[in-house]
C-alpha cells in the first residue's frame, strides 16, 4: 500500500469504533435507551462529509488560479465521496430517528435541509455534465462548487438552529454535547470522528488515483 | 473609466435596453397577473398561510423568468464588445442593481396586485410586508443574476438556470415565508429581527462571492 501508516489508523479506529460502540457502557436514558450509540455512527459521517467538501472548495479555488487537471480531478472526486458520506449520513439519521421521533422521516428541518444542501452538490453533478469542452467544465464547474458551498453551511449549520426542529442542538434543544457525552463517550466518540475523516480521505484518494489512471489510459 | 462611472453606463444602457422593448417588464407583469388569475381561479378563497406561500411561489417564478434573460439573452457580439470596454466587477455589480431595481418595481406592483385579488389578512404589518417584499426581491436578483451567468456558459441555460439556483434560493426562500408570515400576521417587529439578519447577511455573502468568481467566470 502506498503511505500506509494512517490507513491502517484510520482501518483500525473504524474497527475500534464498531467493537468499543456497541460493547462499552453508554448513559441509560429515557426515549434513546440503547440508540445513543447511533452518535458513532451517525455524527461522523457529517463531520467526513464537511471535511471532504472542505477539501473540494480548496481544489476548486486552487484550479481556477493554477488552471490544472489535476486539481479538477481533486474537486470532483472529493465532492463525490463527500455524497456518499451524506447519503450515508441521511440514512443512519433516518434509522435513528425511526426509534426516537417514531417516523424515518418526519420532514424535520434537519432533514429536509440536509436533504437540500446533498441536492446542490447533484446540482454541481448535472452542471459539470452539461458541458463538454474540458478546460470550460472545469472553471465553471469550480464557480459554482465555490458558490455552493457557503449555502451549504447555512443550510447544515445555521438555518436549522432557527427553527423547531427535534435534533439535538437545534430549536433551542440543548446539544449532545452538554449533559449526556460523558467521558466514556467521547472515548469512543472522537476515536470514531477521526477513524471515519480519515476513511472518507482514503476513499478520495482512490477515487483521485483511479480516475487519473484512466484518464492517462484514454489519452494514449 | 472608473468603476463608479462604469456601473453607471451599464445601468443606464441596461435601463434604455429595457426602456425600448419593455419585454422583462411587461412580460413579467402579465405572467403575474395571469397566474393569479389562475390561481384565483381554482382556489376561490384562500386561508392566511397559503396567501404567503402562494405569493413567493408566484414571485419565485416570475423573477427566474425575468432574471434568467439578463445573461442568457445577450448576444456573443454584444458580450464581447461589453468584454473590451469595462471590467467585469462593473458588469455584475450593474447587472445585479439593475436586476434588483427591476424586481422591486415587480415585487411591488405585482404585491398590489394580489392583494386586490385575493384580500389579504386584516392584522397586516403592511410596513413589515413591503420591507419582506424588497428584501426578497433583493435576495432572488443577487443570487439569479449570479447563477444566470454561470447557466449562461453552459450552452443549454434555460433548464440549468432552474436546477443550479433551486437548490440555492430554498433556503432564502423558507427565511423569506417565515419574515413575511410575521408581518402578515401582525406580529411585534423585533421578532424578525433574526430573519432580517440572516437574509442580509446571505444578501452580502452572495455578494462577495459573486464579486471575487465573476471575473473567472467573464474571462473565456
Amino acid at each position: 500500500m502506498y503511505k500506509t501508516w494512517w490507513k491502517i489508523l484510520a482501518a483500525v479506529l473504524v474497527v475500534y469504533t464498531a467493537i468499543a460502540g456497541l460493547l462499552l457502557e453508554v448513559p441509560r436514558l429515557a426515549i434513546l435507551n440503547e440508540t445513543i450509540r447511533n452518535l458513532y455512527f451517525h455524527v461522523p459521517m457529517w463531520f467526513a462529509m464537511v471535511v471532504l467538501f472542505t477539501i473540494s472548495v480548496f481544489y476548486s479555488i486552487k484550479s481556477l488560479s493554477t488552471q490544472s487537471e489535476a486539481d479538477d480531478i481533486r474537486a470532483v472526486e472529493s465532492a463525490n465521496a463527500g455524497i456518499i458520506f451524506g447519503v450515508l449520513g441521511i440514512i443512519t439519521g433516518a434509522v435513528w430517528a425511526k426509534f426516537t421521533w417514531g417516523q424515518f422521516w418526519s420532514f424535520d428541518p434537519k432533514q429536509n435541509f440536509a436533504a437540500i444542501s446533498l441536492l446542490l452538490y447533484f446540482a454541481y453533478f448535472v452542471l459539470r455534465n452539461a458541458i463538454d469542452e474540458e478546460q470550460k467544465r472545469a472553471k465553471i464547474a469550480a464557480i459554482y462548487n465555490i458558490f455552493a458551498f457557503p449555502m451549504m453551511v447555512v443550510l447544515l449549520f445555521v438555518l436549522p438552529r432557527l427553527q423547531d426542529s427535534l435534533h439535538p442542538g437545534n430549536g433551542g434543544n440543548p446539544g449532545f454535547n452538554s449533559y449526556d457525552l460523558d467521558s466514556r463517550m467521547r472515548l469512543v466518540f472522537y476515536p470514531a470522528c477521526l477513524g471515519w475523516i480519515l476513511v472518507g480521505y482514503w476513499v478520495y484518494t482512490l477515487r483521485f488515483r483511479i480516475k487519473t489512471l484512466e484518464n492517462k489510459h484514454n489519452n494514449l | 473609466m472608473h468603476l463608479a462611472q462604469q456601473v453607471k453606463h451599464l445601468i443606464k444602457k441596461e435601463i434604455i435596453l429595457e426602456w425600448r422593448s419593455k419585454y422583462a417588464l411587461n412580460g413579467v407583469l402579465l405572467y403575474v397577473v395571469s397566474t393569479v388569475f389562475v390561481c384565483f381561479m381554482s382556489f376561490q378563497i384562500i386561508d392566511k398561510i397559503t396567501w404567503n406561500a402562494l405569493f413567493w411561489i408566484i414571485m419565485l417564478f416570475a423573477s427566474i423568468n425575468a432574471i434568467a434573460k439578463s445573461f442568457l439573452q445577450e448576444s456573443r457580439g454584444r458580450q464581447l464588445y461589453i468584454y473590451t470596454l469595462v471590467s467585469p466587477v462593473a458588469l455584475i455589480i450593474a447587472k445585479t442593481i439593475y436586476n434588483s431595481l427591476l424586481m422591486m418595481i415587480l415585487t411591488v406592483i405585482a404585491l398590489a396586485f394580489y392583494s386586490l385579488v385575493f384580500a389579504p389578512n386584516q392584522d397586516i404589518d403592511i410596513l413589515m410586508y413591503l420591507l419582506a417584499a424588497v428584501l426578497g426581491s433583493l435576495s432572488f436578483s443577487t443570487i439569479f443574476t449570479m447563477v444566470s451567468a454561470i447557466a449562461s456558459k453552459t450552452g443549454n441555460g434555460g433548464m440549468l438556470m432552474a436546477i443550479l439556483s433551486f437548490p440555492i434560493i430554498i433556503p432564502v426562500l423558507i427565511v423569506l415565508i417565515k419574515f413575511a408570515k410575521n408581518a402578515m400576521d401582525g406580529l411585534d417587529r423585533s421578532v424578525s429581527l433574526d430573519e432580517i439578519g440572516l437574509l442580509a447577511l446571505i444578501n452580502v455573502m452572495v455578494m462577495t462571492v459573486a464579486l471575487l468568481l465573476f471575473p473567472y467566470l467573464w474571462r473565456d
